[in-house]
Formats: C-alpha cells, structure tokens, sequence
C-alpha cells in the first residue's frame, strides 16, 4: 500500500512532543489526519482534530485507513494490536526497540485482522508532493522531489541520502518506502519491490539495503523477474562482523547477513550495485535510457 | 545478551528442565573443592563463545585431583579470542543419546521456530548439512503457544519409549524462552540417560536487550560484550560506539547513515576509526557523542554526516558547535548537511564555526581522508 493524499491516517500519540512535531509537519504536507489517540486526554482536541482514547474507538466515530504510532517500546504492541484491531489496513510502527516477543505478537495481530504492518523501526512513507506518514524529511524540496524513481530503504537516514542524490541530479521520487532496521519487520523489502512494480508511477526501484539477514537476497529473486531496472546500494562494507550496528537487524553473524553474498545475489538478478550512494543516478539513467532505446526499436 | 553455560542453565532448571549438579569455580583449588562434593566431574571453560570442545576446554576429571590439575590447564586459555577465566565443574552423566534442541526468534515467519534433531552432539550444523532432514524445524504461533500434541510428534523421532520425556522438555524450553525474553534458547546436547531421563548437558541463551525494563536483574546475568574504555562511556551516555581502528572519525545521524558514511571512507581510500551514530532518540547527544569520539588518540580527521529525518540537523549541529567550542580540537573537520532542520544548521555552522558544509558527502568524504592522509 502506498500512501496517498485521500487516505485517512490516524496518529497514535497524538500529543507527545515528538507526536506534535511530526503531526504538524504531516497537515502542512498535505497528509489527512482525521484524529488522534492518547487514553490520558481522550475527548479534547489537538492539531484541530479529536483525541480518542483508542483506536477501536476512534474507528467508531472517525474511521481510518492508516495508523502511525508515536509509542515509546513497551507500549507499542498495545497500540498495535489496538490498531489492527480496529480495522486498519495499515499500520506505520517508528518504534525502535520494541522487545522482539512483543513484536511477534503484534504481527500476529496483523494477520489476524488482515492489516499491513510497516516497520517497527521504520522512518514512513513519502509519496512526494502528495502526503506522507512518518518521521521523513518529506518537506524538505532539496531532497524529495515529486518523480518517477521508487526508493525502499531500511535506514531512514540512508534514505534521506539516497533521496537528496537522486533530486540533486534532477530525478524525482514517486515514493519512499521505509521498510524498518528491525530483524522482524511487517513489510519486507521484496513486498515493497512487488508494490513498487505494480505502481505505474513509478519506472525505476532503488534498493537501500544493509549487512544483516537475508532482505536483499529475497528481493533479489523478485528482482529477476522485473521489467523495471533495479539498482541497489548495501551499508556495512566496511563494516566489522559479529557487532551489531546500530540497528538490531544489522549484524554479520555466523557467515550469514554479509556483503558480498547479499552483493552476488543482486547481481546475479541484474540488479546492479553501487558503490556509493552518489553513483546510483546516473546507473539509473543509463538503465531508462537503455530500456526507452529497446522500446524505439521493438 | 549472551549468557554462560553456568548462567543460563539454572534459568532453564527454573523452567523445568534437568541439568546435572554443578559448581563454579575461578581457581584449581576450587575446582578441587568442587569435585570433591560433585564426584567424577566435567571441567567447562566459561567463555560466551562456541567450540570449547574443540578448543580443549572441556575436560572429564576422574577425581578432585585430576580436576584441579585440568583447572589449572583450562583456566587462561584463550577460546575463540575469550581468555578463560571461570569453569564450570559438572556432575558427570551417564550419556545413551545426545540430540539437540532449540526455540529462536524466526524472521522469516515473524514468529517462535522450534528446532530438534535426533544427532546432537559437537556437529550437529555439519550433520544437518549433510542431511537437512536432521533437523526437524517447527513454527509455532506465539499466541497459542507450543502445542502439547506438536512437541510429542517432534519428540518421536527419538523414539516412542522416551517421546514423552523429551516432549516435556521442549515443552519446557518454549516456556523458559517465553518467560525470559530469549532471542534463543539452545541446548546442545539434550542427552538421554542411560537410565532415561532426559537431562541438558549445556545452554546457549541470548535475551532481548530490548526486553531489559520488564525482566529485573536478568540481564545483569548475562555477559557483556567486551567493550574498548570509550566504548563502555558511550555505551553509559545511551549511545552506540565501536572503534575500528582507522584515523577518520565520522559522526553521523542513524545506522544506515553512518555505516553509508564508514563504506565510503573506506571506497575513497581512508580508513574508519568508528561507528557512531547520534540518531533515532540520541539525537539530542551529539555534544557527548564528538566528546568520545575525540578522546580516540588515532583521529586525524573528522566528518560531520547528517542527513535528518527524526533526527533534527539544527539540534545535532548545535550539539558539535557547542562540544567543538568547549574542546578546541586541532584536527580538521568537514560537515555535510541536509533533512530536517538544514537551513539552520548550516547557519550555525557557518555563523559559530565558520566551516562551510560540502553539498555532497562524497566530497566531505574525499576532504577528509586526504587530511588524514596528509597528518599520517
């Protein structure tokens, strides 16, 4: 799913500072808040529109297409599970952290009711120039630009890069999906490839993975079978093995989650992979002029 | 958090599963003292690695004597870059069969996966090679939990005479691995008495770190990694530090971000002297972050990469200006710049320190490994 200016978002933790901040930059894009939640404060207004004291009841009075939670760890499968429940189609999880049991039971949860889960650990997603949900510097021209190349990415930061060297060359975004740095994320970076594929807006994928599990290989099977080129770029070259980076997802262990297999795996699909992020919008344009150049002469 | 062999299996005896008598022990003159109450003993180097079979630090001792002498021999080893220095001396056990068993966290169900094999033992990833039916792989949904039903059909690959008991203990394991937040609880090997009961010989653990808040003084249990001085302060100050050893310094907002920014010192000729990533909730720590990062005696130069979505660039650069006023550093440093809050970060920067952020990281990048390059 991507997210578009007619869906309806509901935000989990409406009236955190963090909540506040991220709600108010999401109305000035264009994003449809039609409410909030905070049990504490349930019945007032923020932002101009009603805090609810859960989702299940704000889906009785204002219904929602999309949740994004503003949860700190340890109340983010509550929440979760609330929204899922409530009939969400999807759920935006930012939360870092949250212990992995929990996050097992809040992707149950999702298959239960049916709900995509994005993230935990996710920056959002951006449809440039339409809306957006999340913590992405959506606002900021001199990175998201509305385009035709889609860019998933498990790093937030990585894919504000990646962003900003694409608009810099003069290509825009048609979206950004933040697929999470958690080991165990809802929406995989193969299911954001398939949804990438099918949105006709969008002519070319960047692939932002990192050292760590096996997203890379797994999209790389799909990647095969696309007609739209696919470039990828892989953190954690020079990164050492057996330490967690940062992220709980990025870690070499037991000679598995490293980059050259995640490199030779993408390569191996024709995926091509850059060595820096600087490097990934002129492969890019190679690749549509090549295919435009097949499309003149068929 | 990875736990000992001598921290985790009381957890697991907690839970219901049997482990033999046994002691820790720092000297041979403990050992000795140990084996004297235990009897015919198995001396275990404590190390949170594996292989410490292999490695020689597991050693059978007749009496307290040979004990004590097989202490002296194991305690100061060095196994898999660990220099021992606790054993465990442990009851021996009259083995008829060792198999394996283990619940962990499955990323490619989202759920629990239980595993067992009938050939447990030193090589069960090399049996299970050979023969990827050895190994019997079972997902189980966390809300109904291990069916009673499930871990019986498992446990009679092992045969009907002794399925039930078996069945008890991965019953056992999946509430041991529920009840302590593990990211894996593995017992290798599970043996099968001689005179049938099913006790674990060693454990594996590793509980969520993330879990910490709602299990009191588990973690404390635990063995830590084992961190440089300043990898221990930045992990006090709530923030992520790993020295690498090369001489250009990076601070960055965000994982990705920053292991983008240590490949491309690395792709552009230089050498990373760390990770350090001031993202996500840290945001607000770049002052203590540039601290650390410059008590690293092998920096010669340092670049400044934010690229802010959650993480508000003005915040994080004011963050450095303040920390590069009250320090004063003599190496050179170079900013790039862009996401939330660029405008007034790179004012600040300009304004306070009078730097000018590069544009691109590449070029940021370059500069600062040619400085570097050029104070070596």
């Amino acid at each position: 799913m991507i997210i578009r200016r007619e869906h309806r978002v509901l935000v989990q933790g409406i009236t955190g500072k963090q909540g506040t901040f991220w709600t108010e930059a999401m109305q000035a894009y264009g994003t449809r808040i039609v409410g909030g939640v905070n049990p504490k404060k349930a019945g007032s207004e923020h932002l101009g529109v009603p805090v609810h004291a859960s989702a299940r009841e704000a889906a009785k009075s204002a219904p929602f297409d999309v949740s994004v939670m503003f949860i700190p760890p340890m109340a983010a499968k509550a929440a979760a599970i609330d929204a899922c429940e409530a009939g969400a189609k999807m759920v935006v999880c930012l939360t870092e952290h949250i212990p992995a049991h929990d996050v097992m039971e809040m992707h149950a949860a999702a298959r239960a009711n049916g709900t995509r889960i994005v993230g935990p650990n996710t920056a959002g997603l951006v449809t440039p120039g339409e809306a957006f949900v999340g913590i992405m510097p959506a606002f900021n021209e001199r990175v998201f630009r509305p385009g035709r190349i889609g860019v998933i990415s498990r790093s937030g930061s990585l894919g504000t890069l990646v962003a900003l060297n694409l608009t810099q060359e003069g290509e825009g975004q048609s979206v950004f999906y933040g697929v999470g740095g958690d080991p165990m994320i809802g929406t995989t970076s193969r299911e954001a490839l398939e949804m990438l594929d099918a949105d006709p807006r969008t002519e070319a994928v960047v692939l932002c993975g990192e050292i760590g599990g096996s997203a890379e290989e797994e999209a790389a099977e799909y990647a095969r079978t696309m007609d739209k080129p696919v470039v990828a770029f892989i953190a954690g070259r020079a990164s050492p093995p057996g330490r967690k980076m940062g992220h709980a997802g990025a870690i070499v262990s037991g000679g598995s989650g490293g980059y050259d297999a995640k490199r030779r795996a993408l390569e191996a699909a024709g995926v091509e992979v850059a060595d820096l992020p600087s490097q990934i919008p002129q492969m890019i344009a190679t690749r549509l002029a090549q295919d435009a150049r097949q499309v003149a002469f068929t | 958090m990875n736990f000992e062999e001598h921290a985790a299996k009381p957890l697991l005896a907690r839970a219901g599963i049997a482990v033999p008598p046994a002691r820790l022990a720092t000297s041979p003159e403990e050992a000795e003292a140990a084996a004297r109450e235990i009897g015919a003993s198995v001396v275990k180097a404590q190390v949170p690695t594996g292989k410490r079979g292999k490695a020689g630090g597991i050693r059978l001792a007749a009496d307290p004597a040979e004990a004590r002498a097989h202490a002296g021999a194991i305690l100061g080893m060095e196994i898999g870059g660990h220099v021992v220095e606790r054993v465990l001396v442990e009851a021996q056990v009259p083995i008829a069969r060792e198999l394996y068993a283990a619940v962990l966290n499955d990323p490619g169900s989202r759920g629990p996966m239980l595993l067992f094999s009938t050939l447990g033992g030193m090589d069960v990833e090399e049996a299970a090679e050979r023969d990827p039916h050895a190994m019997r792989r079972h997902e189980i949904s966390i809300i109904d939990g291990l069916q009673r039903a499930d871990a019986e059909a498992i446990a009679a690959a092992a045969g009907e005479e002794i399925a039930g008991r078996i069945a008890d203990a991965l019953m056992a394991l999946y509430q041991a691995y529920r009840e302590l937040d593990a990211e894996l609880v593995e017992i290798n090997p599970l043996v099968v008495t001689q005179d049938g009961r099913v006790v674990a010989l060693d454990c594996k653990l590793v509980v969520d770190d993330a879990a910490g808040p709602r299990q009191p003084g588990l973690l404390e249990q635990g063995t830590p990694d084992r961190l440089t001085g300043l990898e221990a302060r930045a992990q006090a100050a709530g923030l992520k530090y790993i020295e690498l050893g090369g001489s250009v310094g990076i601070l960055a907002n965000g994982a990705g971000l920053t292991m983008t920014t240590m490949d491309a010192v690395s792709h552009l000729g230089g050498e990373p002297a760390n990770f350090l990533e001031v993202g996500g909730e840290a945001y607000t720590k770049a002052q203590t972050a540039l601290e650390i990062l410059l008590d690293n005696p092998n920096i010669r130069s340092l670049v400044v990469n934010f690229c802010g979505a959650f993480a508000r660039t003005d915040v994080m650069a004011d963050g450095v200006v303040k920390a590069w006023k009250a320090l004063d550093p003599a190496i050179p440093v170079f900013f790039t710049i862009h996401g939330t809050g660029e405008d007034e970060a790179v004012a600040l920067v300009r304004r306070e320190l009078g730097f000018e952020p590069f544009d691109r990281m590449d070029d940021a990048v370059a500069a600062a490994v040619q400085a570097a390059r050029n104070a070596a």
